[in-house]
């Protein structure tokens, strides 16, 4: 008997760690076919988006780099998109709030992979990442500035650039160096002394300028992550190795994120967000007193952008809208509810949640653990009960989500600044 | 041709609306794509645009629509309405049906699911045959 006990021993110690992890994996047909929806592989290639018809162009990808590194593209010359969207932090900035020419209420949200959502910013308020770009160019916290400053630089700085992507620009003679529909009063009352054929030209302008941006970050997308590797392994029947190997933390974690914790209802897909809005009961952020009622006003605003799917600026026909078209505009879902970002780095990108408010991890994992009530709304959240143990466990996969960014590698830092004379 | 939410379902969902983690469907569940309505006025057809029902793309549906008797309805008024009875949310868009294709069969335009499980869509039709409702059990 002992001998038995001994031999089952040295066994089980000289179990390699790659024949424990598959002897707990016993992943059933729905599980595997759960673990298979949320790989990279099921991505396939970027969606078009029709509303946009410079988006996979290359030239107009290159002029965006340009563009999104640009601090000109500000009031003050000193913010760019990269200000808050680092390239080497997965394009954010590691704040409660964005940082630009003044404090923002929302958390910098990070770019790969977002041409495949449908919704852009916490509550959806653009319908494309070209719309998206647009908004924080004319915020007063962000970058401050204002279209008729844009269309100006253009002109003056990218004009052989902008005219071989877009055609020829309007003529700018006698505009002000400031005019907008911006909250700065004057730079307000400046603009509508413009007459409207000029200030649809130099919006059009100002949506090119979004065209070529999203051209660029439309091709900063995810690549295989561990995860993914663990995945095409256990789909293959394959006894993993080397990168496929999950620890039994991980291994369990997964577990708990398809099955009791739930987490993959929200956070699904290969890209681990379902895309849609979800209350999930976070307190009001601290930093700011500006109300916050996410996609309750986020699709108002998102039905009367005037740079949306449907506008006058849009390439899309109505029937391409269709996001937009079938949107919920009312019910009280809507309610302080917020876009869940992908998890895909997700270790890498504290704080959490719209405006930062969990610290870390381990906070959001007592926040769904706990569910506290809404301040406003109704949260979707009941309280999940999850041990210590658990949580370690989740992170421990949420860590297997990590993985450099999938870009041309010029992308992924600052262009060099050239004159427009070297460059052409 | 504006959707409105249903009070019935929405007192369904809010009855069986639980916890996320232990949720489980009914294992009674009928999930065949074609019904008869809640009070035997008409059958209809569910035909999505493949085989499967993907989750996370916007999808195109043809509903086919006939009377109990066998007859095509061309000529109907049709909201859809839905949602995850489990979770207690709706659907997350709001699908309309847009126009006879003739025949019995019309265009739903909109629909889409963003997790899996357990769904239920729900059609609310008027016609000159009278007023009622198919449902639809999903499981994806």
């Amino acid at each position: 008997m002992l001998l038995a006990s001994v031999v089952a021993l040295i066994l089980i110690l000289s179990t390699p760690l790659h024949a424990v992890s598959r002897a707990n994996a016993r992943w059933s047909p729905k599980e595997r076919e759960l673990l298979r929806s949320l790989s990279i592989r099921r991505l396939g290639p970027l969606p078009r988006d029709p509303s946009n018809r410079f988006a996979d162009d290359s030239m107009a990808a290159g002029f965006g780099h340009l563009l999104f590194f640009d601090t000109r593209l500000s009031r003050t010359g000193t913010v760019s998109c990269a200000t808050c969207h680092l390239a080497d932090r997965n394009f954010q900035d590691g704040r409660a709030v964005g940082r630009g020419v003044g404090d923002g209420s929302r958390r910098t949200m990070p770019i790969a992979g977002t041409s495949r959502s449908a919704w852009f910013f916490w509550d959806g308020r653009a319908d494309s990442q070209w719309e998206q770009a647009l908004g924080p160019l004319e915020n007063p916290v962000e970058h401050g500035g204002d279209r008729t400053q844009y269309a100006l630089l253009i002109a003056g700085t990218y004009r052989a650039k902008y005219e071989s992507i877009f055609g020829r620009m309007p003529s700018l003679d006698g505009l002000p160096a400031h005019a907008g529909p911006v909250v700065d009063t004057l730079v307000a009352a400046a603009w509508m002394r413009i007459s409207a054929a000029r200030r649809d030209d130099i919006s059009r302008v100002y949506a090119n300028i979004g065209k070529a941006i999203a051209a660029y970050e439309r091709r900063i997308d995810f690549a295989p992550a561990r995860f993914d590797r663990y995945v095409d392994a256990e789909l293959a029947g394959d006894s993993p190795s080397g990168a496929s190997v999950f620890t039994p933390d991980e291994e369990t974690g997964l577990r708990l994120f398809i099955g009791k914790a739930s987490c993959v209802n929200c956070h699904n897909g290969p890209t681990f967000s379902d895309g849609h809005f979800h209350n999930t009961g976070v307190a009001p952020s601290t930093l700011t007193t500006t109300p916050d009622s996410g996609r309750a006003t986020g699709v108002s605003k998102a039905l009367s952008g005037e740079f949306s799917c449907t506008s006058r600026y849009s390439d899309a026909t109505t029937e391409d809208c269709a996001e937009l078209r079938f949107a919920i505009t009312e019910g009280s879902e809507l309610v302080r509810a917020y876009k869940p970002p992908s998890l895909r780095n997700v270790v890498d990108r504290a704080p959490y949640m719209h405006a930062g408010q969990l610290a870390s991890l381990p906070d959001v994992l007592e926040h769904y653990s706990t569910a506290p009530q809404a301040p406003f709304g109704h949260s979707e959240l009941k309280p999940l009960h999850l041990s210590q143990t658990e949580r370690r466990q989740i992170m421990a996969f949420l860590g297997t989500l990590t993985s450099p960014l999938s870009a041309p590698p010029e992308y992924l830092t600052a262009p060099r600044l050239r004159s427009e004379k070297q460059s052409q | 041709m504006p959707s409105t939410r249903s009070p019935i379902l929405l007192a369904v969902t809010l009855l069986l609306a639980g916890c996320m983690a232990a949720a489980q469907s009914p294992k009674e569940l009928d999930y065949s794509r074609t019904r008869s309505s809640a009070t035997g006025l008409y059958r209809g057809r569910i035909i999505p645009d493949g085989d499967s029902i993907p989750t996370g793309t916007l999808q195109r549906w043809t509903l086919h629509l006939e009377t109990a008797g066998g007859a095509p309805v061309d000529v109907a008024t049709v909201t859809v309405d839905g949602g995850m009875p489990q979770h207690g949310h709706g659907l997350p868009t709001k699908p309309q049906v847009t126009r006879s294709l003739g025949e019995g069969n019309h265009l739903v335009e909109g629909m889409k699911f963003n997790m899996g499980g357990w769904w239920v869509v729900k059609f609310r039709v008027s016609s000159t045959a009278g007023d009622d409702s198919l449902i639809f059990n999903l499981s994806l």
